[in-house]
């Protein structure tokens, strides 16, 4: 009984092994964009990456560039064989490696699969590891004269800029850092030594923020200093004011980011893994019903192409006892079933005498 | 005696003819460069109309489009030309519009030179628009509630944040400019009255620049106000400091980007125009070398190929006749006409 069984015409046959080639060579060039894909992702991670945690999320993108990679080798070595199944001869030279051809195509497949659910599942990751990394990076800011972090400054500078958004979660959170350097405050100034002496760890707190956390679309120039303090300015309450400075926090606005490359490149991930598993199964056809046109011996005759030879818990049952009768006999062709009775003079030791002999001399 | 003439064997007329489809080819796909070239920079031009007075000269982009486009046209139909012409019935029905043919794709060439000259010269065009288009962005920024100029803040504050510059010329632009709207100040405060009395419009000066001026790559925290003066911040001096605020003028930034991509699509354009060239003689060369076969039956005969009939001089000599001829003839009818009339 065998699974999902078709009849194939030797010109089905040819069209099919033609079909295939097309569709093997379209996967190779599917492999090289799944390729492009994860060596962007780990260009957009690794340019980043000052503003990243020391968390593992490299895997995604070697994953995808690996998967891409062994997809145009597998496709390729499809494509060359499928060329040559439309001649039975050429076929000949195929037969053997086809089974195992298809037995790896299929857990490749299910590497993909892997490949395109880890980009949904790298989301949590990338989460904690921005929160670190942004709240790092903001403490660090006015370092520029430490070497490894002068240009931390520059870095989150440009990105507050180019992705519109203010400290972690927050403008606030520039309220808790101290982010100007004390080579740039004057420390014979009374305001300064008070502001220095007001909390605990001695920082220059105060309610301002960078110039880089100024919105664009404000009507009125930037308000940068004292923001909580209406009456500092004309005409200006802070807690009605929302163009003033941009609203959205960086982690927010790179998670977003992110999150947003990794749902397209997981969609693309996923159609190439439809595609790939049609594909296969497509080969698969091809396969059984070129071995059954050689059982049969006519070149030009019909034959039957299935998935699998016998139904799925017959196929279960047989991969299981192979299993076993490596370990026991493997004269038994897999079927322990059949009683095969030993017939073979070499199974006789030392010990064992012929039972003729035995009853002779008695 | 034939200019630049050449003998062709059947196998020379096919490898040409292949060789020039080929090449017929390629100009179509650089005809879809530039139209892509001219649509990008027409796009370039409309985003920062703004600043520049939305009087900005599209004539470049336009004829850039137009270009592609024929370019496409005539280098597909040379292209099936070439191909048709080694089958000896397809080609006499074609031989009619060669000559044709060969003047429009002359006066395509014409057409390519001039807009290489456009391309060169309209980049004085752009850069006095963008000066004039600078001073007026600068002069309404603070005029963020008058219709019509509402963006010109957002536009001006992402020119100078995306093109890392500060004013028309530098900085010291921003400096006679009143840059925050009387909205916005509270004409009860004694240092705000003394400063718009200070000078003779009444505008409120002062010698700080907008946010967009500050340069990421500064070490401290922008100093956007109080810039020329030294005490105002603790260890600055405002002659040596280089990193604070941006030190390029815009001016001087928008316009070498602007000219980058003028200059880049002239010498592609120039390059279009010797791939041109070389097409036309190509195929100047397969025809004259298709007609002069001496047995048109047989395809395995040697034939000739060449630019021009007759000697170089002697071809303008025959021009400059024709056109000559083509003056004096219609006097010669005029004169004719009237005997007639006499006659009658």
């Amino acid at each position: 009984m065998a699974v999902l069984k078709v009849k194939f015409t030797k010109t089905r046959r040819d069209k099919l092994a033609q079909i295939l080639w097309i569709l093997n060579w379209i996967s190779v060039v599917t492999g090289i964009i799944l390729f492009s894909l994860g060596l962007f992702l780990k260009v957009e991670l690794k340019k980043r990456e000052e503003l990243m945690a020391e968390k593992d999320i490299q895997y995604v993108p070697n994953m995808l560039i690996a998967v891409g990679l062994i997809a145009c080798a597998i496709n390729f070595l499809g494509g060359k064989i499928c060329y040559d199944c439309v001649d039975s001869t050429k076929f000949l030279r195929w037969k053997l490696i086809m089974l195992p051809y298809i037995v790896c195509t299929f857990f490749f497949t299910l590497c993909v699969l892997v490949g395109a659910l880890m980009c949904y599942s790298m989301h949590w990751e990338l989460e904690e590891a921005l929160d670190l990394g942004l709240m790092q990076a903001m403490r660090f800011y006015k370092d520029t004269d430490m070497p490894g972090r002068c240009f931390l400054k520059h870095t989150v500078d440009t990105l507050q800029i180019q992705f519109q958004c203010c400290g972690n979660s927050g403008y606030k959170d520039w309220f808790q850092i101290q982010w100007i350097s004390n080579r740039y405050l004057d420390m014979s100034k009374k305001e300064v030594v008070d502001r220095l002496r007001s909390n605990v760890e001695g920082k220059y707190l105060m309610d301002g923020v960078p110039f880089s956390c100024c919105n664009i679309n404000s009507p009125r120039p930037c308000i940068q200093q004292q923001i909580t303090n209406n009456s500092a300015h004309f005409n200006y309450e802070h807690q009605t004011e929302d163009q003033n400075l941009w609203m959205k926090g960086c982690r927010q606005a790179l998670l977003e980011y992110y999150t947003h490359i990794m749902q397209s490149i997981g969609l693309t991930v996923l159609i190439t893994w439809l595609f790939e598993l049609s594909v296969l199964t497509g080969v698969r056809y091809l396969q059984t019903s070129l071995e059954n046109v050689l059982r049969q011996g006519d070149p030009d005759s019909e034959s039957d192409g299935w998935l699998l030879e016998n139904s799925l818990m017959e196929t279960a049952r047989i991969i299981k006892s192979l299993g076993k009768s490596n370990q026991i006999n493997t004269a038994n062709n897999g079927d322990p079933n059949i009683d095969v009775p030993s017939t073979s003079k070499a199974h006789y030791g030392p010990d064992n005498v012929p039972p003729k002999e035995k009853m002779e001399t008695s | 005696m034939p200019f630049l003439s050449l003998k062709f064997n059947l196998q020379k007329r096919v490898k040409l003819a292949q060789g020039l489809w080929m090449l017929y080819w390629l100009a179509v796909i650089v005809g879809i460069i530039l139209f892509s070239l001219g649509i990008f920079f027409k796009i370039e031009l409309r985003k920062r109309s703004e600043i520049m007075d939305n009087n900005e000269s599209h004539l470049v982009p336009n004829l850039l489009i137009l270009v592609g486009m024929l370019s496409c046209g005539l280098n597909a139909f040379g292209g099936k030309l070439c191909h048709d012409s080694l089958d000896p019935q397809k080609f006499s029905k074609m031989k009619p519009m060669l000559r044709p043919y060969m003047l429009l794709c002359c006066g395509f060439n014409a057409l390519l030179l001039l807009l290489v000259l456009l391309c060169f010269l309209m980049q004085f065009a752009v850069y006095l628009t963008l000066a004039e288009g600078l001073k007026n962005a600068i002069r309404f920024y603070k005029d963020t509630d008058t219709p019509g100029r509402c963006f010109m803040k957002r536009t001006l504050d992402m020119t100078q944040i995306e093109f890392r510059c500060c004013g028309n010329n530098n900085f010291r632009d921003w400096f006679e400019v009143q840059w925050i709207s009387n909205r916005y100040l509270d004409m009860s405060n004694d240092v705000v009255k003394d400063r718009v009395l200070s000078n003779v419009e009444g505008k409120y000066l002062m010698d700080s620049v907008p946010f967009s001026c500050c340069n990421p790559g500064s070490p401290r925290p922008c100093i956007q106000h109080h810039l020329t003066n030294n005490s105002a911040h603790y260890d600055y001096d405002h002659r040596t400091e280089e990193l604070n605020i941006w030190n390029r003028g815009c001016r001087q930034a928008v316009f070498s980007y602007y000219s980058g991509i003028m200059n880049s699509i002239g010498a592609l354009l120039i390059f279009t125009m010797v791939l041109e060239a070389g097409d036309v003689a190509g195929l100047k060369y397969l025809s004259t070398a298709l007609e002069t076969m001496a047995d048109p039956e047989n395809p395995e005969c040697e034939s000739e190929g060449w630019l021009l009939e007759k000697g170089f001089k002697e071809t303008l000599a025959d021009l400059l006749s024709k056109v000559k001829t083509f003056g004096r003839a219609n006097q010669v009818e005029e004169g004719r006409a009237s005997p007639d009339v006499a006659a009658t």
